[in-house]
C-alpha cells in the first residue's frame, strides 16, 4: 500500500473541494474523576464519494473523531467544516438540521428502536428526510427486502446491522459514518454488512467513513488513516480497493 | 401514521402494565376530585334554586304571641321586602305504627293561597281547603317513613285534645331541607314530622286569633341583616321575642351549610391529595421510564430529529397515559357522583337533586392531570436531550462506589454479598431510594386518609353516648315547667332515674361579637348528662360562672376569667354579666353550661325545668312509651337508641360507602406505585442481574437482590407513610371537620394503621411475586448481548 499519483481518483481529490475539513481537533472528556484526552490535534480531509477507513486500537480516539464529524459531539478546541457548515460553532438547531440533511450513522450496537419493525425503523428517517428513498427500497439495497416486517429482536445481529445501514442510507446522505459496524458480528455476517456499505458507496456515491480496529477491513478503502493515542499517525492510499467478499479475518 | 407514532403505540403496548397502573392511579385521583366537587356544586346550585323559587326567608323572628298588627311595623323596617307571619306549635303525635311517642310541628299557611315566604313544593296531593280545619300537608320525610299518602290520617294532641289530621298532600319546604327537632343533630323522620294547616285551624286550636308566634322577612340585597335583626328584636321584645336570626342560624340552613363545608373540605383536601399523589407518582414513574429510553432519544437525535419533535413524542406518551386515566376517572367520578347525590337525597329533602358534572371541575381535573403528565416527561426528556447524542449513547459512567462509614462497619463486611449489593445499590443512589420510599409512603398515607374518618366518628359516638350523655331518653317540655314534673315523670312506669335540666335561649355578647344559643343548666352532680371533653374527662360544673365549649369561646374571643354579657330572651328577659369559669373541648360545637341554680337565679325563678333526662328499665320500656304518649306538653322525646340507630343508618352508612371507595382507590394507588417501582427497577437492573446469573448466582439470589431493595424500601415506607398519613389526616380534620356544629377529633385507630400497613405489604408481596416471575423468564443471552 502506497500513495499512487496516477490513480484517477487521487487526482480527483486534489482538484475537488473536500467534504470535510478538520484542523487541530482536540477533545478532553471528564470521566468520573479523571480527564481523558481523546483527541490531541487532529487534521483531516474527506472527499466526496470517498471510502475511508479509520484504523486504531480501542481508546485511540477514532469514535470521538467520528462523533465530532457527525455533529454528535463537540471538540474541546479546533475547527471542523462540512462544505460551508461550521460544525464547531453551529447551534444545536443547526446541528440537528445538518444531521437530518446530510449524515447517516451506523453504530456498533445498531441502536434500532426495539418497538419498531425493520421497515418502521427505516421509515423513522424517511419520514423526516427531504429526498428519501422508500424504506422498502433501502432495505432491498442491503439485501433485506424479505424481512421488512420483522422486529429487531427477531433478526440476527448482521440483519439488525443491515437494517441500521438501510436506515442510515435511506435519506441518500452525503456522508455515512460507521462506528465499528462489524464489531459485534461474526466474519460471515460482518462481510455481508460490509458488502452493503460497499454497494451504497458505489451506487449512491456516498462519502463513507468506517472506523474499526480490524486492519483487514482497511483493504476495501480508498484511504486508510491510522489513529493512535488521539492522533492520526499515518494516512495511506490503497492502489486497489478489494471487494468486501474477498476479505478474510 | 408516521413511524414515530407507531413507536408511540408500540411503546404504550409494551409498557401496558405500567401504563395501566399509572392510568388507574390517575383515574382514582380524578374520580374523587370530580365526584366530590361536582356533588358540592350540585348541592349549591340545587339549594340556591330551591331557595329562590320557593322564597326562603332571610330573617326568622320567633315570638311568644304578637298581634297581627305588628306585621306592618315589621314591614316598615328599612330594606324589608316582605313579611309573612304564622302560627307554629310542637305537638305530640300518637301513631299506631310506633310504640314510642313521636312529635310534630304544626305550621300555619295562609287561609288562601301559598305562603308569601317559605313556600311549599307539593310532591303529592293538593293544598288543604281553606274552610277545612282538619286537613294538613305532611312533610315528605315523615310521609315516606310511615308510608303516608293523601287520604291517611295522623292523630295529634293539639292543646291537650286529640285530633285526627287528614293528610291531603305531601310537601317539602326550603325551611326543612334538613329536618330535625330542635336540640338534636340528626334527623329522625319516623319520630318527627312537619304538618302545614290552614291558619284558621291553628288559630282555633291554640287560641291564636289575630295573633302569630313566628314571623319571617325577606330582605333587599343591600340590607344589613344585623341591623334588621336589631330592629325586629326591638319591636318584638314586648311580645316575648326570643331573638330574631338570619339564615346562618336557621337550623336546616345551618346543617346543610355545615354538610357542604365538610364536603368542601373533603372535596378539596382528600381528592386533591389523591390527585397530587397520583400526579407525583406519575412524574416519578414516567421519568424513570423515560430514563430507560435515553439511548433511543440519542439515536433519534443522531438522525436529525429535533428537540421539539422528540419532546412532542414523549409528551404524547404522557398525555395518552394521563388522558386514559383522566377519562376513566371522569366516568367513574360521574357515576360515583350520582350515587353520592342519591345518598344525600336520603337526608336532605330537595324537590329534586340531579347530579351534574361541573364543567369547571372537569377542566380543572384535566388540567391538573395533564400538567402532571407533561411535567413528568419534561425533565427526563430534557435531560436526555441536553446530553450530546454521542454521550447519551455511551453506557452511563459507573457510579463511584466510595467507601462510606457503612463499608467500614464490621457488621456490613460480615454481611452476605447479596445484602451488601442491596445496601450499596441504595446508598449509591440515595436520591432515587428516597423518592421510591416516599412514593410508597404516600401510598400508605393515602390509605390512612381513606379510612381514618370512621375512627373519629366512632370515638365521638362512644364519647357522646357512653361518657357524656348516659340517659336513655331526653324529654323536652313545651314550656318551662314546675319542678314537680320531675316527681311525676319519676313515677311513670319503667323510669329508673330522672334528672332535670333548664335550658334558656340567650344572646351572649363579648364586645362586638355575639351568638344566639341555648344556655344549658345542669344539676351539680349531674350523672346522666355530663360535660366531657374530647379526652373523655368529665368536667365538674363550677359553683358559679359558665363553662363554654372551645368553639364558642373562639367565636366570642373570650377565655376563662373573662366576663360575658348574657341577654336572656325569655321570661323577664334579664341581662347579666356572667364570668367564664372554664372551657371544654367538646365535639358538639358551640355550647354553654352553668349550674341549674345559677340559671334559676338568672331567671329570677325558683325551680323551673325545661326537660328531664331519664334512664329506663329496658324490660318495661313499652309501658313507659305508652304513658308518655298520654303525657301532655312534651315537645320532644329523644331516644338514645333511636339516635344511635339513625346515626348508624345515615352518616355511618354514608361514611362507610365513601370509605369503601377511598380505600379501594388508595389500594389501587398503593399497588400502582409498588408495581411500577419494581417493574422499573427490574428494567434498570436486568443487565446487571443477568450478568450475575451468568457468573453463577442462583435465581433465588438475584431475586433476593432485586426484591431486597423493594423490601427494605417498603419497610422504611411503613413508619414514614403512617406519619405522613397522620399529618394529612390532621390537616383534613382542621380544614373540614372543625365547624360550629361538629368537631371530630383526630383519632386514628391501630386498626386503620394496621390496615394501611398490611395493604402495602400485600401489594409489595404481589409485586414481588410478579417480578420474580419476570426474573425467571429473563433471557440471559439476549439481555447481555443487546444494550438497551
Amino acid at each position: 500500500m502506497s500513495p499512487d499519483p496516477t490513480s484517477a481518483e487521487a487526482t480527483q481529490h486534489l482538484q475537488i473541494a473536500p467534504s470535510f475539513r478538520a484542523r487541530g481537533l482536540t477533545k478532553i472528556y471528564r470521566v468520573g474523576e479523571v480527564d481523558v484526552v481523546a483527541l490531541r490535534g487532529v487534521d483531516l480531509e474527506l472527499y466526496p464519494g470517498e471510502f475511508v477507513v479509520l484504523l486504531g486500537a480501542s481508546g485511540s480516539g477514532k469514535s470521538t473523531l467520528l462523533n465530532i464529524l457527525g455533529g454528535l459531539d463537540d471538540p474541546t478546541s479546533g475547527d471542523v467544516w462540512f462544505r460551508d457548515h461550521d460544525l464547531v460553532h453551529a447551534t444545536d438547531k443547526e446541528l440537528t438540521r445538518y444531521r437530518r440533511d446530510h449524515v447517516g450513522f451506523v453504530f456498533q450496537f445498531y441502536n434500532l428502536i426495539p418497538s419498531l419493525t425493520a421497515r418502521e425503523n427505516v421509515a423513522l428517517i424517511t419520514d423526516i428526510a427531504a429526498n428519501a428513498m422508500t424504506p422498502d427500497a433501502a432495505l432491498a439495497l442491503v439485501g433485506l427486502g424479505h424481512r421488512v416486517d420483522h422486529f429487531p429482536a427477531q433478526l440476527s445481529g448482521g440483519e439488525q446491522q443491515r437494517v441500521a445501514i438501510a436506515r442510515a442510507i435511506a435519506k441518500r446522505p452525503d456522508v455515512l459514518l460507521c462506528d465499528e459496524p462489524t464489531g459485534a458480528l461474526d466474519v460471515q455476517t460482518g462481510i455481508a454488512v460490509l458488502e452493503a456499505l460497499e454497494r451504497v458507496n458505489r451506487e449512491l456515491k456516498t462519502t463513507t467513513a468506517v472506523i474499526t480496529h480490524n486492519a483487514v477491513i482497511a483493504e476495501m478503502a480508498d484511504r486508510v488513516m491510522t489513529m493512535s493515542d488521539g492522533r492520526i499517525v499515518r494516512t495511506e492510499r490503497n492502489t486497489q480497493r478489494r471487494q468486501a467478499r474477498e476479505l478474510v479475518w | 401514521m408516521t413511524a414515530l407514532h407507531r413507536k408511540l403505540l408500540r411503546d404504550l403496548w409494551i409498557l401496558r402494565g405500567p401504563v395501566l397502573a399509572i392510568g388507574l392511579v390517575m383515574a382514582c385521583g380524578v374520580a374523587t376530585f370530580v365526584m366530590s366537587l361536582s356533588v358540592l356544586s350540585t348541592l349549591y346550585r340545587t339549594r340556591a334554586a330551591y331557595y329562590d323559587r320557593y322564597r326562603f326567608a332571610d330573617v326568622f323572628i320567633p315570638v311568644k304571641r304578637a298581634p297581627i298588627a305588628l306585621t306592618e311595623r315589621l314591614a316598615e323596617i328599612p330594606d324589608v321586602l316582605s313579611v309573612e307571619t304564622r302560627i307554629a306549635q310542637y305537638v305530640n303525635l300518637d301513631l299506631a305504627d310506633l310504640k314510642e311517642p313521636a312529635s310534630g310541628r304544626l305550621i300555619s299557611i295562609p287561609d288562601r293561597g301559598p305562603p308569601r315566604l317559605n313556600d311549599l313544593f307539593l310532591r303529592e296531593g293538593r293544598w288543604p281547603e281553606p274552610e277545612r280545619t282538619d286537613e294538613a300537608l305532611v312533610s315528605d320525610g315523615f310521609a315516606t317513613a310511615h308510608g303516608l299518602h293523601p287520604g291517611a290520617t295522623v292523630r295529634a294532641i293539639l292543646n291537650g285534645r286529640r285530633q285526627d289530621l287528614r293528610v291531603v298532600g305531601i310537601a317539602l319546604s326550603p325551611e326543612f331541607i334538613y329536618q330535625i327537632r330542635p336540640g338534636e343533630i340528626l334527623p329522625d323522620d319516623r319520630r318527627f314530622g312537619i304538618f302545614w294547616m290552614r291558619r284558621r285551624a291553628l288559630e282555633a286550636a291554640f287560641q291564636m286569633e289575630g295573633a302569630f308566634n313566628e314571623a319571617s322577612l325577606s330582605l333587599s340585597a343591600r340590607a344589613l341583616e344585623r341591623e334588621v335583626v336589631r330592629r325586629a328584636d326591638a319591636l318584638t321584645a314586648e311580645f316575648g321575642g326570643t331573638g330574631a336570626y338570619g339564615r346562618e342560624d336557621q337550623s336546616s340552613h345551618k346543617f346543610v351549610s355545615n354538610e357542604m363545608n365538610e364536603l368542601r373540605g373533603m372535596a378539596l383536601v382528600i381528592p386533591t391529595i389523591f390527585l397530587v399523589v397520583a400526579a407525583w407518582l406519575l412524574q416519578v414513574v414516567t421519568s424513570r421510564l423515560i430514563g430507560t429510553q435515553r439511548e433511543q432519544i440519542a439515536t433519534l437525535k443522531a438522525f436529525g430529529y429535533s428537540n421539539t419533535e422528540i419532546g412532542a413524542h414523549y409528551i404524547q406518551l404522557a398525555l395518552v397515559m394521563t388522558g386514559l386515566g383522566t377519562l376513566l376517572g371522569m366516568g367513574v367520578g360521574v357515576w360515583l357522583g350520582q350515587g353520592v347525590a342519591a345518598m344525600y337525597v336520603r337526608f336532605f329533602h330537595f324537590p329534586s337533586l340531579q347530579f351534574q358534572l361541573d364543567s369547571r371541575v372537569a377542566l380543572a381535573a384535566a388540567a391538573i392531570s395533564t400538567s402532571a403528565g407533561v411535567l413528568s416527561v419534561a425533565r427526563p426528556v430534557w435531560k436526555a436531550m441536553s446530553l450530546p447524542p454521542a454521550e447519551a449513547m455511551r453506557p452511563e459512567v459507573p457510579i463511584t462506589f466510595g467507601t462510606s462509614w457503612l463499608e467500614s462497619s464490621s457488621l456490613f463486611r460480615q454481611a452476605p454479598v447479596d445484602v451488601r449489593m442491596v445496601v450499596r445499590s441504595m446508598a449509591r443512589r440515595p436520591g432515587r431510594a428516597v423518592l421510591n420510599c416516599l412514593g410508597l409512603s404516600l401510598a400508605v398515607a393515602v390509605l390512612v386518609l381513606g379510612s381514618f374518618m370512621l375512627d373519629g366518628l366512632n370515638y365521638v359516638m362512644e364519647s357522646e353516648f357512653n361518657v357524656a350523655q348516659r340517659q336513655d331518653m331526653w324529654l323536652t317540655f313545651v314550656e318551662p315547667t314546675n319542678h314537680r314534673v320531675v316527681a311525676d315523670v319519676a313515677h311513670l312506669p319503667g323510669v329508673l332515674s330522672v334528672e332535670p335540666y333548664r335550658s334558656v335561649a340567650v344572646r351572649v355578647r363579648s364586645g362586638p361579637r355575639e351568638r344566639l344559643l341555648g344556655l344549658m343548666g345542669l344539676q351539680e352532680q349531674s350523672r346522666l348528662y355530663r360535660i366531657a371533653d374530647v379526652h373523655r374527662h368529665v368536667r365538674p360544673l363550677p359553683p358559679t360562672g359558665l363553662i363554654l365549649s372551645e368553639s364558642l369561646a373562639e367565636a366570642l374571643s373570650v377565655g376563662p376569667g373573662d366576663s360575658l354579657r348574657v341577654e336572656v330572651l325569655e321570661g323577664k328577659r334579664p341581662v347579666r354579666a356572667l364570668r367564664v369559669a372554664g372551657l371544654v373541648s367538646d365535639f358538639q360545637g358551640e355550647a354553654a353550661f352553668a349550674r341549674i341554680d345559677e340559671l334559676h337565679q338568672l331567671m329570677q325563678e325558683s325551680d323551673a325545668v325545661s326537660g328531664v333526662f331519664l334512664t329506663l328499665d329496658a324490660a318495661r320500656v313499652d309501658e313507659t312509651y305508652a304513658a308518655l304518649k298520654e303525657t301532655p306538653r312534651l315537645v320532644g322525646v329523644a331516644l338514645k337508641g333511636a339516635a344511635l340507630k339513625s346515626l348508624r343508618e345515615t352518616i355511618v352508612d354514608n361514611i362507610l360507602k365513601m370509605r369503601a371507595f377511598n380505600v379501594g382507590f388508595a389500594c389501587i394507588i398503593a399497588c400502582g406505585v409498588i408495581y411500577n417501582s419494581a417493574r422499573i427497577t427490574l428494567s434498570e437492573r436486568s443487565r446487571e442481574l443477568a450478568t450475575l446469573r451468568v457468573i453463577g448466582f442462583s435465581r433465588g439470589e438475584i431475586t433476593r437482590i432485586l426484591l431486597g431493595e423493594l423490601g427494605i424500601l417498603t419497610l422504611l415506607a411503613l413508619p414514614v407513610g403512617l406519619a405522613i398519613g397522620h399529618l394529612l389526616a390532621d390537616a383534613v380534620i382542621r380544614l373540614a371537620y372543625n365547624t360550629e356544629l361538629f368537631r371530630i377529633p383526630l383519632v386514628i385507630s391501630r386498626w386503620t394503621d394496621a390496615f394501611a400497613a398490611s395493604v402495602l405489604l400485600m401489594a409489595a408481596a404481589a409485586s414481588g411475586w410478579l417480578m420474580s416471575r419476570r426474573l425467571a423468564r429473563l433471557d440471559l443471552v439476549a439481555v447481555l448481548k443487546t444494550r438497551e
